[in-house]
């Protein structure tokens, strides 16, 4: 029992240093430290939602971590769009002719123009459009939106907010 | 097993239900409350913007779960779905103690005179049931005004002229006005409107033994982490229990209505917190699930008297369906719009509820409640890039320098938009589940329409250098402004309960939440369906002094 809880929180420790990690997703691991992606299809995903919401001045959806909050949904109230998630990444990967996380930006941005366009792919597509969405703009409680990046490329205070008026009752509220 | 009987049993802890058991408590019935919900405190705010009763991505926050709680949704083809509480097709309300006020904007309208009288004023449409109200403006003002008082109503409303007459003036005086508000309302009153401050059940000041708005941005769909937002978990059901006549039992779901003999209710049974059936013996029921789950408990109760459910007898029971179409406008700004000042909404206009040339009715425009980021996905303009980098830019662009107005179109009420038992599928309770079907009439949309083009003039008027417009969907409406499936009326051939809330069939079982709207105004209807509370209620003790219900 205690065993299998430690290994338990040894694969959650390497899932979220290799989550921080980013791009460099376990490389050779033969064991993947995420829920549901195996080690590869994590890699590929993570290009896709960078394609997603890119780095610009601000952080992209990869830096804010977008990929654990996929991923963890995937395991959770996502579960029926795992067979999606599985072979749209391999559709892209098809598409791509390569790994597609190992493309040049340029590339990766056409093939995923195609899959937009490809009505095999588009379902899959536009599940990664709203989920790298949740994960960049959400809570990061959920996994991603590291830091409330988002929040603050978008220039509003960052939590936790308490409100304006709350620490200042004294001078009550004028009508 | 059975239980103590007691005077009333009230299903349903909300708007409505609340309402009525702190009226019934203090006037010396004994009162079970039942909530099929928990009872959440401000400490379970959680501010979680992919989990709350606006944005349901991960779930609703005050329930009810998906998990057990299916039903079945028939659109305008035929084709027949199961759809579950987070998804905007179930048309859900909150199932909690409080009920959608635990959780809602709080705007505080009182209907308009003429929302009463549609039928007399407009003539019904083709394909619309438009009618008009048993009972008037008149009758509903003393039961507005001790809403406004004894759950508390902050705003300034003296800037309408288009409102009924009020006795007294609001409890509160509004916040201070937020950026968008500066900026409107200069506009309106550059285009010869009236613009004044939305009555909301908020604290503006400490009222009631709790804090004032501190003006965060998690308003409407959460929890209110300081208590500042009044509904009926924190005002008038603490109020019923401090009797000590009235015990509230949450996370119990109510079966059916009991019938003797004589097709009288003699109690409800339901399944308590431990999923044990238990029957609870009362002279009286109110009915308070709101429109949808009102519905679904009549035609539940089934009798040998009341084949078709109770209340049924001429079909009406789940008919009319309704809610709000709610249209309006964005509009993008060159100035920054964007203060951080919850709760967002604060003025708004009511030159168009009435007297639009054609059109039978209208809505109240307002602006709209704060956004959060994952929210204003929704507010990006048509064609604006969905990904990539000029996504990223758009979301820049926009989200600080826009105001959006909006307002809810009084819908024309349609026969066949309706709920109904499904005959196959069952919730975790194994009780049948709704079955939904029906669409909007098209002269709801066409007032739509007419109500977005007006938002945006009030928006180019202010200053906007694009706007682009909200519309609406054919589809059922119902939402959380859910509304006119056990319509009142004085004929029992064609309404379900009479202008007392009181089934026209069974004289001990009352109805009391939105479900008996004949029309649903233009205007967010929590008020009307509290004050409908207190109008029932007081029929009720009136009536309890005498007979009390034991004919």
């Amino acid at each position: 029992m205690k065993r299998t809880r430690s290994l338990n929180r040894r694969k959650f420790i390497a899932a979220t240093a290799a989550a921080a990690a980013g791009p460099a997703v376990g490389c050779k691991a033969s064991r993947s430290p995420w829920r549901f992606f195996t080690a590869g299809e994590a890699q590929t995903m993570n290009a896709i939602c960078e394609q997603i919401i890119p780095a610009d001045d601000a952080p992209g959806a990869a830096w804010a971590g977008v990929i654990r909050y996929i991923d963890r949904q995937l395991m959770g109230r996502f579960r029926e769009h795992q067979k999606t998630y599985r072979d749209g990444i391999a559709a892209v990967n098809r598409l791509a002719g390569a790994p597609f996380e190992t493309l040049d930006p340029g590339k990766q941005l056409e093939v995923l123009k195609k899959a937009e366009k490809d009505k095999g792919v588009r379902p899959f597509f536009d599940l990664a459009v709203a989920h790298t969405m949740q994960g960049f703009y959400g809570s990061p409680r959920h996994g991603g939106n590291r830091d409330w990046i988002s929040w603050q490329m978008l220039g509003i205070p960052v939590s936790p907010s308490r409100g304006r008026e709350h620490y200042d009752r004294s001078k009550g509220v004028k009508s | 097993m059975s239980l103590k009987k007691v005077d009333a049993v009230v299903v349903g802890a909300g708007a409505g239900g609340g309402v009525v058991a702190k009226e019934l408590a203090v006037n010396g019935l004994s009162v079970v409350l039942l909530e099929r919900g928990k009872w959440y405190t401000p400490a379970d705010c959680r501010k979680d913007d992919l989990r709350n009763q606006r944005t349901t991505i991960l779930g609703n926050n005050t329930g009810p779960d998906d998990e057990g709680n299916p039903r079945v949704l028939v659109d305008q083809q035929g084709r027949e779905r199961i759809v579950y509480p987070s998804q905007g097709g179930y048309n859900n309300n909150a199932a909690c103690v409080g009920g959608g006020t635990a959780t809602y904007g709080a705007m505080a309208w009182r209907f308009h005179p003429k929302d009463f009288r549609m039928r007399s004023e407009y003539g019904a449409p083709e394909g619309s049931t438009l009618e008009d109200w048993p009972i008037s403006y008149d009758d509903l003002e003393p039961h507005y005004e001790k809403a406004e008082w004894e759950i508390g109503v902050s705003g300034d409303d003296s800037g309408n002229p288009f409102k009924g007459p009020r006795k007294k003036p609001l409890p509160m005086p509004p916040l201070p006005p937020s950026r968008e508000e500066t900026i409107l309302r200069a506009a309106a009153l550059r285009l010869g409107l009236h613009p004044f401050n939305i009555p909301m059940l908020r604290n503006s000041v400490p009222y009631g033994g709790r804090a004032s708005c501190m003006r965060c941005r998690w308003c409407v769909g959460f929890l209110c982490e300081v208590d500042a937002k009044n509904g009926t978990q924190n005002t008038v059901i603490p109020a019923a229990l401090a009797t000590g006549n009235c015990e509230l039992r949450s996370n119990c779901m109510v079966k059916e209505i009991l019938l003797d003999d004589r097709g009288r209710a003699k109690g409800v049974a339901y399944f308590d917190a431990n999923g044990r059936l238990q029957e609870q013996p009362a002279d009286l029921v109110v009915v308070s699930g709101a429109a949808t789950e009102s519905a679904r408990l009549l035609l539940n109760s089934k009798h040998r008297l009341h084949p078709n459910g109770l209340g049924n007898r001429y079909d009406w029971v789940g008919r009319n369906l309704q809610g709000h179409t709610y249209t309006g406008a964005i509009g993008f700004f060159e100035q920054e719009t964007y203060d951080d000042l919850g709760p967002g909404a604060g003025i708004a206009i009511c030159d168009y509820n009435h007297g639009n040339k054609g059109l039978r009715g209208g809505a109240m425009l307002a602006n709209e409640f704060i956004r959060l980021p994952i929210q204003f996905l929704n507010f990006l303009p048509p064609g604006a890039p969905r990904w990539g980098k000029a996504h990223k830019d758009a979301m820049r662009k926009f989200y600080t320098h826009t105001i959006a107005v909006q307002g809810p179109t009084q819908e024309m009420p349609v026969w066949e938009s309706r709920v109904q038992l499904d005959p196959k599928v069952k919730d975790r309770w194994g009780i049948p589940v709704l079955r939904m079907s029906g669409y909007r009439h098209p002269h709801t949309l066409e007032i739509g329409n007419f109500m977005s083009e007006k938002a945006a003039q009030w928006l180019k008027q202010a200053g906007a250098v694009q706007v682009w417009p909200k519309r609406a969907g054919q589809g059922l409406s119902g939402g959380q402004h859910q509304a006119g499936t056990c319509r009142m009326g004085n004929d029992p051939k064609t309404s379900v309960v009479n202008k007392y809330c009181q089934l026209h069939e069974v004289d001990n079982v009352f109805v009391a939440d939105g479900s008996v709207h004949v029309t649903n105004g233009g205007f967010n209807p929590v008020l009307t369906i509290m004050a409908i509370g207190y109008w029932a209620a007081d029929y009720i003790v009136k009536t309890w002094k005498g007979t009390r219900f034991r004919s």
